[in-house]
């Protein structure tokens, strides 16, 4: 039954790109894809058991980090209109 | 007793999956940006837990669970934080919450 979980979180995962693509405001489409990584990353978890391959774990954890990372960065350019520091 | 654990994994998977779905069909109709943040807070706490659980009672003790445990704890840390400056980005820019109409006739 890791595949009823598997398609569970896809139809999830359809729901938020679905708010991405019609989310009024930035805000909302930025709120989205937060969702949606975290999703990924239950996705790849859930996908490892589904075919016996305890090794996805370290694809889950790496994109955790890499989704929260883009979240805080892409604010980051919504309110200074820039990454990092230019001269 | 390993059935049990069998049920009880599979109970929690389920449960997470209805979080899941039922926060992404949140996302969808909820009037507004404000309002639209519960749904994303409940599939990344009680859908990532929930699954998460079901996932490590599946799994037995050993290396899958610590590594499961570390994403249930990244997770959990990571996300109110990433909710909260989505939250004050949209404030500090003017976004303003959503009321109800008051009817015109008493009530």
């Amino acid at each position: 039954m890791f595949a009823a979980a598997a398609a569970a979180i896809v139809v999830g995962m359809a729901f938020a790109l679905a708010r991405a693509i019609l989310g009024p405001t930035i805000y909302d489409r930025i709120l989205a894809i937060n969702a949606h990584g975290t999703k990924t990353v239950l996705l790849i978890a859930v996908v490892g058991f589904l075919t016996g391959r305890p090794d996805f774990l370290d694809l889950a954890l790496v994109y955790a980090l890499i989704n929260f990372i883009a979240t805080i960065a892409a604010l980051k350019f919504i309110k200074y209109g820039r990454l990092g520091d230019e001269a | 007793m390993s059935l049990i654990a069998d049920v009880l994994g599979w109970l929690l998977l389920l449960g997470g999956s209805f979080f899941v779905v039922s926060g992404g069909i949140g996302l969808v109709r909820m009037p507004d940006f404000f309002t639209r943040m519960h749904p994303s807070g409940v599939i990344d706490t009680l859908g990532a837990s929930l699954i998460v659980a079901g996932l490590i009672v599946q799994a037995g003790p050993g290396q899958v669970t610590i590594k499961l445990l570390l994403i249930l704890a990244f997770l959990f840390f990571t996300s109110p934080t990433a909710t909260h400056a989505v939250a004050h980005a949209a404030l500090a820019s003017g976004l303003v919450p959503w009321t109800r109409k008051k009817r015109k006739d008493g009530d």
